[in-house]
């Protein structure tokens, strides 16, 4: 088992490393996430949402539905977390 | 928390600092679109502000939300979101376009507005989910 | 100016290295709540990965200074980032807890949470 989990573990970081290699530079400013969509939500942030904090501007209104569905997800893990432990601590009342 | 574990140095510094974190987290709420903060991280200081009291003083105090509450509290802020975005279907927007709800302003400051008051539910419904976390391992501990 | 060659990639080996020890803690240790532990070092390495890709050599946090009206692209980090994050944040949270309640079940039942012992009960059931 320990075994199996350090061929894992070394093929893995293999992948990784060789992997690395194609990824932009650490703050290149040309790189293809800074090059995107991203400029669209610096530039017009303000003016379209009126909010100064940019995160804040693509969190609650560009990508809203990324949220919504986020929020969703909280809320499903505080009823499923309830419905998991349900009768957890009734049981353990008992003598 | 069968038992509390506080003593009075704990009591005391939790009175102090209940009020304190409640008003930064409405601070971290409001100041959200001029700063680092919004909704997830004012949910949390808010639920630290519900669970101190209890974590220290035990089960038998007075502050903090029951599960109950707690789950009402979600389910509500969690609803906050989608329902103003099927409210901006009703004056003719897309769905989440907060621009067509008719709060009177011009359109970026109403979408600010609308941003707000999605936050503020983001809150809630971190703070609760916080708190039934809280509730349920401490009544069901191993 | 953005650093090229072995030092601009330096980040993302140190995120590699976190992302393997997770994965090593997930599937060689036996007891499941360092399982748990393990995964949300994983999780961590997954948002400094995202996080990485946000930086711009020369541009400041996403939030715009006071009265700039019309902000250029290239002075503020890349926002985008940052929101997916916050909402991964959350959500390992939500995974989180769930998995503790799961965790606190299997304690409940099996008295033990090594998995060793988990899946010798469940054999002898």
């Amino acid at each position: 088992m320990r075994a199996a989990g350090l061929v894992l573990l070394v093929l893995v970081g293999a992948l990784f490393f060789y992997s690395s290699a194609e990824l932009p530079p650490t703050g290149d400013p040309g790189s293809p996430p800074a090059t995107h969509v991203s400029p669209r939500y610096i530039e017009a942030a303000y003016k379209e949402t009126g909010t100064i904090n940019l995160v804040t501007a693509v969190l609650a209104d560009y990508r809203g539905y990324d949220t919504l569905g986020e929020t969703v997800v909280i809320f499903t893990a505080g009823i499923a977390a309830i419905l998991i432990l349900a009768g957890l601590a009734e049981r353990r009342e008992e003598p | 928390m069968r038992r509390p574990f506080g003593s009075v140095v704990l009591d005391a510094a939790v009175r102090v600092l209940v009020p304190a974190l409640m008003l930064y987290a409405v601070y971290v709420l409001a100041h959200g679109h001029y700063s680092p903060g919004g909704g997830f991280q004012a949910g949390a200081v808010l639920a630290v502000a519900m669970v101190l009291v209890p974590l220290v003083q035990g089960p038998r105090s007075k502050w903090g939300l029951g599960r109950r509450a707690a789950v009402i509290l979600a389910g509500l802020g969690t609803l906050v979101f989608p329902g103003l975005g099927l409210l901006a279907l009703l004056w003719g927007g897309n769905v989440l376009d907060y621009g067509a709800l008719p709060f009177g302003l011009e359109g970026a400051a109403g979408r600010a507005l609308a941003t707000m008051l999605v936050e503020t539910g983001v809150a809630l419904a971190v703070m609760g989910v916080f708190v039934i976390f809280f509730e349920l391992f401490e009544t069901g501990e191993i | 100016m953005a650093p090229d060659g072995l030092i601009g990639h330096l980040n993302y080996w140190a995120i590699a290295l976190l992302f393997l020890l997770g994965l090593y803690g997930m599937t060689v240790l036996n007891n499941l709540v360092k399982k748990l532990m393990s995964m949300n070092i994983m999780q961590v390495s997954i948002i400094m990965f995202y996080l990485n890709l946000a930086q711009k050599a020369g541009g400041t946090f996403p939030v715009l200074l006071p009265g700039e009206l019309h902000p250029e692209a290239a002075a503020y980090v890349n926002p985008l980032p940052h929101a997916l994050m916050l909402t991964a944040i959350v959500v390992s949270l939500a995974t989180t807890g769930v998995a503790l309640a799961l965790l606190m079940r299997i304690y409940r039942r099996y008295g033990t949470l090594e998995e060793n012992d988990i899946l010798r009960r469940m054999a002898g059931r």
